[in-house]
């Protein structure tokens, strides 16, 4: 295989990664922060519900997770899903799994906001949502980042586990390319990548970091 | 004309009863303190008045208006969510550690709520936020943060972000409590000056010769009763109950 197609066939990989990267993002950090209010819920259906789902979450593989997503309808209901599902069993394999790990970090971060902010806002007659809104959340994501930051470095490296149902990200590309030449260069170019992706994503959240760092 | 009025008000923690039925009337313009010991109820009876805990029993009336009363079994009844915000309006709270917001600026403290909840225009708002900064002594730090003041400095911020949705009454919870001795004065005269314009207030403070000096009425709070109530002269000066000269002669008046 010519250097130029190796390098074209990883870069399309490269490109799929980012995709599950990019949309695991918009869909988890929102549904994330859904969750958390349902863990932190006076409900106490929802509210258990909400933590046997994170428990689950974070206490099996995600690979594992991603197994039964994408062959579970079909072992356990025998429905038989179209090709382009193994896309969507990606994105709702990560979406679910990293949800539950914001959720957490979430509600770290609003359980650490001092009452006191909300009683001020109350007297000041702000609503609750207003109160949520421009007076807690705020606060709670200058002071989530750090660890909303670790999850999504580790989001770029978990990326690779869609190999595991044979999703054609950059991983699964370099692992085919490598067997197929049984030598290492697909792989240390995929390395490559990751790195850089990995380089760009963390500048860009120490510059976010920075941002919001205007306060105390 | 009463902009306050508080009757038989009772509050329990689980089995713990703290506010033992007090009564207690605010007049317009006047400057009531009230004193007593650590944990008599003082900070809690000013929370059930600002509706930041739930009152068992009793009726809370605000310019003639219930936002509490008493049903025939004697359990409190709260007013519709309605009128609960209408009355909210009515009344500021100053807290003992100020709780600013801290990722707001100070002029952004002062006027959000204005904008926010009385959905004023911006420069209308700007412009009552500089007035109180002002006021306050702080147009110098408008655009600072909070973290950048000192204590003193902060509630001062606090106490003008109160005041700029211009309620008939103001709560303050000790509010130089949390302050350094040094900077207590300066909050002290800011206090001073709202009751020279006549200011409603309600103030729960350990400072007994500013008390004498500010107040019109004086209560002194024990176990969750009004022990002894009357003029500062009365109540700080000469005071008749034994639990009252006990607690007085710990501060030098
Ligand atoms: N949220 C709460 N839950 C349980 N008990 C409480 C609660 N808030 C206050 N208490 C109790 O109620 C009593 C009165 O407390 P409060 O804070 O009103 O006293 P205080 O007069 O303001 O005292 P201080 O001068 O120390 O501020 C205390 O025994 C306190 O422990
Ligand atoms: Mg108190």
């Amino acid at each position: 295989m010519e250097w130029s197609v190796m390098i074209l066939k990883i870069t399309e990989g490269l490109w799929e990664s980012v995709k599950i990267f990019t949309l695991t993002l918009i869909f988890s950090l929102p549904l994330g922060l859904l969750v958390a209010f349902g863990r932190m819920s006076k409900n106490w259906i929802l509210r258990n519900f909400i933590r046997i789902y994170i428990s689950i979450m974070r206490g099996t593989p995600l690979i594992l997770q991603l197994m039964v997503i994408y062959f579970g309808p079909f072992y356990i209901f025998n429905i038989t899903l179209p090709k382009g599902y193994r896309f969507f069993a990606v994105i709702i394999g990560f979406v679910i799994n990293y949800a539950a790990y914001f959720a957490e970090i979430y509600r770290g971060g609003i359980e650490s906001i001092p009452i006191g902010q909300y009683e001020a806002a109350k007297v000041l007659g702000y609503s609750k949502s207003q109160t949520f809104i421009k007076i807690i959340l705020p606060q709670v994501i200058r002071r989530i980042l750090p660890a909303v930051t670790n999850e999504v470095i580790t989001l770029i490296k978990d990326t690779s586990l869609a190999f595991a149902i044979s999703y054609s990200e950059m991983f699964t590309v370099a692992k085919a390319i490598a067997a197929a030449q049984t030598n290492m260069t697909a792989f240390i170019i995929a390395g490559i990548y990751y790195y850089i992706f990995n380089f760009i994503v963390a500048y860009i959240m120490e510059w976010i970091e920075k941002k919001l760092s205007y306060y105390r | 004309m009463n902009l306050l009025e508080i009757r038989n008000l009772k509050k329990s923690f689980g089995a713990l009863e703290v506010i033992k039925g007090i009564s207690l009337n605010v007049e317009e313009g006047k400057v009531v303190s009230i004193i007593g010991p650590s944990g008599s109820g003082k900070s809690t009876l000013l929370r059930c008045a600002t509706l930041l805990e739930t009152i068992d029993s009793g009726e809370l009336i605000y310019l003639g208006e219930y936002a509490v009363t008493t049903d025939k079994d004697g359990k409190a009844v709260y007013a519709s969510k309605a009128q609960l915000k209408k009355i909210q309006s009515y009344f500021g709270l100053v807290f003992q550690n100020f709780n600013l917001f801290p990722h707001y600026s100070v002029i952004k403290n002062v006027t959000d709520a204005l904008i926010t909840v009385q959905k004023k225009p911006k420069e209308e708002a700007m412009e009552i936020g500089r007035e109180l900064l002002k006021k306050v002594g702080l147009s110098d730090k408008e655009n600072a943060y909070p973290y950048q003041l000192s204590g003193g400095q902060q509630q001062r911020v606090s106490i003008a972000r109160a005041l700029a949705l211009n309620p008939k009454i103001l709560f303050f919870d000790e509010p130089t409590s949390a302050l350094d001795p040094e900077l207590t004065g300066e909050i002290l005269n800011v206090i001073k000056e709202l009751a020279a314009e006549k200011m409603t207030m309600v103030i729960v403070t350990h400072e007994m010769s500013f008390a004498r000096d500010v107040s019109d009425y004086v209560i002194f709070m024990d176990n969750g009763v009004i022990v002894e109530e009357g003029s500062p002269s009365q109540v700080i000066n000469n005071p008749k109950n034994e639990r009252t000269k006990a607690f007085l002669s710990r501060f030098d008046r």
